[in-house]
């Protein structure tokens, strides 16, 4: 937690200058683009596009902040620092272990929406209270990657596969989980594996709390999907940190 | 290969800022010497290394190695030289054989003729069977014994080695001296520093003391012994806290009385009679020890301080 | 110590010993030979920004007005998203991977100790840096013919520019890289990076941006992709020689800066 003040106003001025920035330019800057057309309007479902971008990016930002606390972070938490076997030397177990962990990813997760809320907030086509359970939704969303990346990281002896995990996982998520566009405009072939992602539920959530579209029905399913997601992470990543903590 | 110095210093000073690590030292190193360094830490081994090295440039002074001057030579001598530093810096993302492979690159040494040198240099350092594992997986000592490989690979005229068995546990630093001791007797120039005076009386023809940046002493191991030590060293423990209390009574029985935290030492050529004497004196110390003087006793002598510090 | 004289000491090695730098590229070499998937997956990562904008913005945007043409909004982003990618390949390669041989692994005490000296090993790591930026530059180059995004065979002399590109972010990475204290220094490389990203004319044109226009052009990726969507759109101009004179100056400012640094944190 000592780590946290080292890099606290770094990290803050950071978390909110990286998504303002990515705000104004593709938000506003592709949005110049997109919204004089007729045929965007109908198919963003006559909001702007930075209506519609700005809430997904709170889903984006929680995964992308994720991943890139969970890989190298936790590998070098086993190898390099060692700071894991020190904590399992005393009287901490396994499973709390993992809950140190994901309480501190949820605090850096925290602050990268936050920043992302405070961008939303300022721009009057994303102003509004859904922001107030857009933000833990965004979280949960996020803690789904820590527990599936984490749960990789630790599994692993050596970084060689983690830029693939980015390339090949993070990547096509951020790209193609709906928060850049419709992901009707998908191929057929690729909705139904948008739909099972949590990412999508993130965004859906989030964008549905903030335009204020989103039905009781559809809230409760998207939470039930993201939870359904996170609970077999958790577990594996407690198995995981029991096994290699006391071997 | 002619006689004229390896190393040639003269009156070398090295500063970082206001710091003084080095303060003026006189130094002549010939082919095929074994030379050492003995000091604490802080004394200026390191940084007088690092500069015969060149990779350090000279403050003050003037300092010439295999003849030339690192200021504007340091490629051409590090050519010449093989490196063992203190802190390991093997290439952990190559294996042990591709390590000593590169390295030989960096030397210009054809691919095919590096592969050969280098199995026969893991060979050598006893590591054949882990040439194509992992860096980490390797041992303190195996680490270190690599990096020395790794040092031989350009078939240098004199390598340098900076404290090249700390850390290690004692089985590792025998062989690690075996292996040097035989590169010794392939006429391989050996500078080393180190703190461990079994090393430096194992290892080193000449040596010199060093102590706050500058050189106190110097000599082989046995003319260091013979000058500022007695042959042999009485050790007294008396129970905790009266050791200074037998100091006077100490008094006379050899030649010098060095009273630390935890002994006494009494310097005499005959350890044996000054322990009857102390027992005739009606002194009864929990233990007592007769041995030779060793380099840890000039050290004290020339210090005032004792080496393990 | 003048930078003249420094120019001076890192140019004879280049004449003298330009075999040396080559020892770092080799050595890189053998460190990746042993992780090719770090390649291959490099491809698929252009092929999925390529077709999200083919397949999501092109729905949204349709097409876009670029030196009096009409053209495909993929067909107008996928040369700036290749040059961006030489940037970040460069950049990537050139801060945290020298950030930890500098301060962690001390790989360079090692070479430092060989003949090899501080330019060697500075010009070395920066063409290790544009050879793999390159490598993705194929790569990159692949997909847009894949997807048919490639204007005509004027598209080859993308890949030059993605070297020239390469070569001044490496250059200039490695430089900074030698300033970083800590892991959390690279917080602010990421946010440089992004405003280059998002506001070199990457994802609309100069005039999208109209009195700010000046400001896009002090971005030195925006010189980069000027050149590169010139060469994939066929259109050359005289302008693109200042583009190319810029990317020049960086690298060497770059290099220079890199080179006094790791002297004077090395050999000390």
């Amino acid at each position: 937690m000592f780590v946290l003040r080292r890099i606290w106003k770094t990290n803050l001025t950071l978390s909110f200058l990286q998504p303002l920035l990515f705000f104004l330019g593709m938000g506003l800057g592709v949005g110049s683009l997109i919204d004089n057309r007729t045929s965007s309007a109908d198919a963003l479902g006559n909001i702007s596009y930075a209506a519609f971008l700005g809430p997904g990016l709170l889903a984006t930002t929680a995964m992308l902040t994720a991943a890139g606390e969970s890989l190298w972070p936790v590998l070098g938490g086993f190898k390099w620092e060692g700071f894991y076997e020190a904590m399992a030397a005393t009287r901490l177990t396994a499973t709390q272990v993992v809950r140190g962990q994901f309480l501190w990813l949820a605090v850096r997760i925290g602050i990268a929406v936050g920043g992302v809320a405070l961008v939303l907030v300022v721009h009057p086509d994303t102003r509004s209270f859904g922001i107030i359970p857009a933000i833990p939704a965004a979280m949960l969303c996020g803690l789904v990657f820590t527990a599936w990346i984490t749960a990789w990281a630790a599994s692993r002896e050596y970084d060689t596969s983690f830029s693939n995990v980015q390339r090949l996982v993070v990547t096509p998520l951020f790209l193609f989980g709906g928060a850049f566009y419709p992901v009707d405009s998908l191929p057929d072939l690729l909705k139904p594996v948008a739909w099972v992602t949590p990412l999508w539920h993130g965004v859906e959530l989030c964008r549905g709390f903030i335009l204020q579209t989103l039905g009781f029905t559809e809230c409760v399913l998207h939470l039930l999907v993201l939870v359904v997601w996170l609970i077999p992470g958790w577990v594996i990543c407690n198995h995981l940190f029991a096994k290699r903590l006391y071997r | 290969m002619s006689d004229s110095p390896v190393i040639l210093a003269h009156s070398l000073v090295k500063r970082f800022g206001s710091f003084e690590a080095v303060k003026g030292i006189d130094l002549e190193v010939s082919p095929g010497e074994s030379f050492g360094f003995l000091g604490p830490n802080g004394a200026g081994k390191s940084s007088t290394m690092r500069m015969i090295a060149g990779v350090s440039p000279v403050t003050e002074g003037v300092l010439r190695i295999f003849g030339l001057d690192p200021a504007v030579a340091g490629s051409a001598i590090r050519n010449r030289l093989g490196v063992v530093p203190q802190a390991d810096n093997l290439d952990g993302e190559l294996t042990p054989l591709d390590n000593l492979v590169i390295y030989g690159r960096y030397f210009d040494i054809p691919r095919s003729e590096c592969v050969e040198r280098a199995r026969e240099l893991l060979e050598f350092v006893q590591l054949t069977d882990r040439s194509g594992g992992r860096v980490d997986a390797l041992s303190g000592g195996m680490k270190r014994r690599l990096t020395i490989a790794r040092g031989l690979m350009n078939r240098p005229e004199m390598l340098l080695l900076d404290e090249p068995t700390t850390g290690l546990d004692p089985q590792a630093r025998h062989i690690l001296w075996d292996r040097l001791y035989r590169l010794k007797q392939q006429g391989v120039t050996l500078v080393l520093t180190t703190h461990y005076m079994d090393e430096a009386e194992q290892l080193c023809d000449r040596l010199v003391v060093m102590d706050a940046g500058r050189i106190v002493a110097e000599g082989s191991p046995r003319d260091l012994i013979t000058n500022y030590s007695t042959r042999e060293v009485l050790e007294l423990r008396f129970s905790a806290g009266q050791n200074a209390q037998h100091e006077a009574q100490l008094t006379g029985l050899g030649e010098r009385l060095e009273v630390l935290a935890d002994r006494v030492l009494v310097y005499t050529e005959d350890g044996e009679s000054a322990l009857r004497e102390v027992h005739t004196r009606g002194m009864r110390p929990e233990s007592s020890l007769v041995r030779r003087s060793s380099l840890e006793d000039v050290f004290l002598r020339l210090t005032g301080r004792s080496l393990a510090e | 110590m003048s930078r003249d004289t420094l120019i001076w000491r890192i140019a004879p090695p280049i004449l003298r010993n330009a075999h040396r730098p080559q020892r770092i590229v080799e050595r890189n070499a053998i460190v990746y030979r042993r992780t090719p998937m770090v390649f291959i997956s490099g491809f698929f990562e252009p092929l999925f920004y390529l077709l999200s904008f083919r397949i999501g913005f092109g729905a949204l945007i349709g097409d876009v007005e670029f030196a009096g043409m009409s053209i495909e909004y993929a067909k107008f982003v996928a040369p700036a998203l290749m040059a961006s990618s030489a940037m970040n390949g460069a950049v990537y390669d050139s801060t945290m991977n020298i950030y930890f041989k500098l301060r962690y692994s001390k790989t360079y005490d090692a070479m430092l100790a060989s003949p090899l000296g501080a330019p060697d090993v500075a010009i070395g790591e920066i063409l290790w840096a544009m050879l793999r930026g390159f490598i993705y530059s194929l790569s990159f180059l692949a997909c847009l013919v894949v997807l048919g995004l490639a204007g005509s065979w004027w598209i080859l002399a993308a890949l030059p520019a993605c070297l020239l590109i390469g070569l001044a972010f490496a250059a200039v990475g490695m430089a900074l890289t030698t300033y970083m204290r800590s892991w959390a220094d690279f917080d602010w490389v990421q946010t440089i990076m992004l405003p280059l990203f998002l506001f070199s004319a990457t994802f609309y044109p100069l005039s999208a941006y109209g009195d700010f226009g000046w400001i896009v052009q002090l971005s030195p990726l925006y010189h980069g992709a000027a050149l590169v969507r010139g060469a994939s759109l066929g259109v050359a101009t005289w302008g693109m020689l200042v583009h190319v004179l810029v990317l020049i100056v960086l690298a060497v400012v770059g290099l220079t800066v890199a080179t006094r640094r790791i002297e004077t944190l090395l050999l000390k």
